[in-house]
């Protein structure tokens, strides 16, 4: 799976409540969580992200909550992948459980600057930051998470037989 | 290779006589656990699923505390599709107001875990259960709706930090405060993916109710979960609340660690959380003038009896600041109950205090006590994030039951051993 994108980037620790408020957590409804995402940090999120945009972050992205609107939020405004430093375990494995790309690097994270145009081959473990021609290598993920995201997510997979 | 505590529950939960970190398993589940605002995603995508029924109608748990009671309509249509959903797939634990508690409170009350079970919770603070020795951890909505399909989840398996406790706590110093020194110590990802297993002497003189505190907030450094080994105490409680036989598991004697942080309990001081992250800790004696406006005391972290009367012992015969609300939640009915047949309800109305239903509420922000811009509390709840109560500039000071009671007299953060 690829990916190409404009860059929108952040911060260490962006946590659960900043990327959907505990205030709107009284709807499922993924369009209304997508127009309420990052809004305490960043007001205009939703109306700048263009379908297929990348979000780049520092360490512990998606820290604390376990609510599965935060990624789906993001998803839903858009965003086809978060490069970040590292992730908080309970949003890494949800992002692959409803089907939100994610890689982990430190140092892409670090160089890539907000605006930049990014390619990501998610196989590969391949980040290329477009702008400024620099090339990144991660760690792709195991063949069980990569067999998830392909199908789609944890529900596909169960669906596909995939599971158990 | 030997194994850790969490290592050994996971194999033998996975069907494997030994695990190592790193390696991908899938693991069977003893219960699994959702609330309104994490419930109604997993039962969409259970419905996706195309699952008939539900792996294990008595382990399928799903407890109405957030938004409950209902603060507004749409919060009443979630509780209202969780309690169809319960209806119709014949589940068994399903607690409504009235019978329900803040989860991480009431499913050890209910006797729900025991020693030895391995408990997924669409809830980031599932990983309380560690405390009775259980591997237990928070994960998403479509986890929960899998786990309530299949009876299964996947893990990759944890490394773990060793936190080797020795000492005894002092007076007016509690589990919150070992915790966030803890978090202040090794940092919000200092146990990023791995688990916490508390070992040493020191943790005999932690009462159960200290530990659920501990294992509480391990998700608070980034940990998987957060576990003390199994030991008479916890054997009591387990016996005192469950008809189920614990199954006790114990760290192989040549565990390895990924790192191992010695704690003297003794040196442990009232710890306070400033804003906006859980690892900005500061010592009583550090913080300086800090004038509050609300405290609030309950929440999974410190909502269970002794934390409430710990409160009540530093309230009692004593009025709150005049600039100052200050709000107990009990953390479930049992609390409660308790809470009134003691006398401390009256401790806390004659303070000037509020004392309300069973809620997570103002911990998240939800409701029952809001922050105004610019507006501070102490608050003995689990996180200080922005905007986590109330508006954007509002600010949350995470502080144990003592050190929010003294605080509520004072008008601003203060150490309960000088009031």
């Amino acid at each position: 799976m690829k990916f190409t994108g404009t860059v929108i980037k952040y911060g260490d620790n962006v946590d659960t409540d900043v990327i959907i408020p505990a205030r709107h957590l009284n709807t499922i409804d993924v369009n209304e969580l997508a127009s309420h995402c990052m809004e305490d940090i960043d007001k205009d999120f939703h109306k700048k992200i263009k379908p297929g945009d990348l979000m780049v972050a520092g360490w512990n992205f998606g820290c604390g909550s376990s609510r599965e609107h935060a990624p789906i939020a993001i998803k839903a405004s858009g965003i086809s992948l978060v490069i970040a430093k590292s992730f908080a375990r309970i949003f890494y494995r949800n992002a692959i459980n409803i089907g939100l790309a994610i890689l982990e690097c430190p140092a892409a994270a670090e160089a890539i600057e907000n605006g930049h145009k990014v390619e990501a081959d998610l196989d590969a473990g391949v980040i290329t930051d477009l702008t400024t021609g620099a090339r990144y290598d991660t760690t792709p993920f195991p063949p069980f998470i990569q067999k998830m995201i392909q199908n789609g997510g944890l529900v596909a997979s169960i669906q596909k037989g995939d599971f158990c | 290779m030997a194994m850790t505590m969490t290592q050994k529950i996971l194999a033998a939960h996975a069907g494997l006589d030994r695990v190592e970190a790193g390696q991908l398993i899938l693991v069977d589940l003893d219960r699994v656990l959702g609330n309104d605002i994490t419930s109604p995603v997993a039962i969409r995508e259970f419905e996706r699923i195309g699952a008939t029924k539900v792996y294990d109608k008595d382990k399928v748990t799903m407890v109405m505390d957030h938004f409950a009671p209902n603060k507004d309509i749409k919060a009443a249509e979630q509780c209202k599709m969780c309690r169809s959903f319960c209806e119709n797939y014949e589940v068994t634990h399903f607690y409504d107001v009235g019978r329900m508690g803040i989860e991480h409170a009431l499913l050890p009350e209910k006797g729900l875990v025991v020693s030895g079970d391995v408990v997924i919770g669409a809830d980031s603070h599932t990983c309380t259960y560690g405390a009775l020795g259980a591997f237990s951890t928070g994960v998403g909505s479509t986890d929960m709706a899998c786990g309530m399909a299949t009876g299964k989840a996947w893990f990759k398996v944890p490394s773990a930090i060793r936190l080797r406790l020795k000492g005894k706590l002092n007076p007016f110093v509690s589990g919150k405060d070992v915790i966030l020194h803890i978090i202040g110590k090794i940092g919000v990802d200092g146990a990023l993916y791995r688990s916490m297993e508390f070992t040493g002497e020191g943790v005999a003189s932690l009462s159960i109710y200290d530990r659920l505190t501990i294992s509480n907030m391990a998700i608070e450094a980034g940990a998987k979960n957060g576990i003390f080994p199994v030991d008479e105490q916890t054997l009591a409680y387990v016996a005192e609340h469950s008809d189920r036989k614990p199954v006790i598991y114990e760290a192989d004697s040549d565990a390895v660690y990924d790192e191992t942080y010695d704690i003297d309990l003794s040196e442990i001081k009232s710890t306070v959380a400033f804003p906006h992250l859980p690892e900005n800790t500061r010592t009583i004696d550090e913080v300086g003038d800090v004038r509050i406006d609300q405290v609030v005391i309950g929440s999974c972290t410190n909502g269970q009896y002794k934390d409430i009367a710990e409160a009540a012992a530093i309230l009692k015969g004593k009025k709150i600041a005049d600039h100052v609300r200050a709000i107990i939640i009990p953390a479930t009915q049992d609390v409660y109950l308790k809470a009134v047949k003691n006398g401390l309800v009256k401790i806390f109305i004659e303070a000037g205090c509020v004392v309300s239903t069973p809620t997570c509420g103002p911990c998240l922000g939800g409701h029952m006590g809001i922050l105004a811009a610019g507006e501070r509390a102490v608050a003995t709840t689990n996180r200080n994030f922005v905007g986590r109560m109330g508006h954007v500039t509002s600010e949350v000071y995470l502080a144990s039951p003592a050190v929010a009671a003294a605080s509520a007299i004072a008008g601003k953060i203060a150490d309960p051993a000088k009031i």
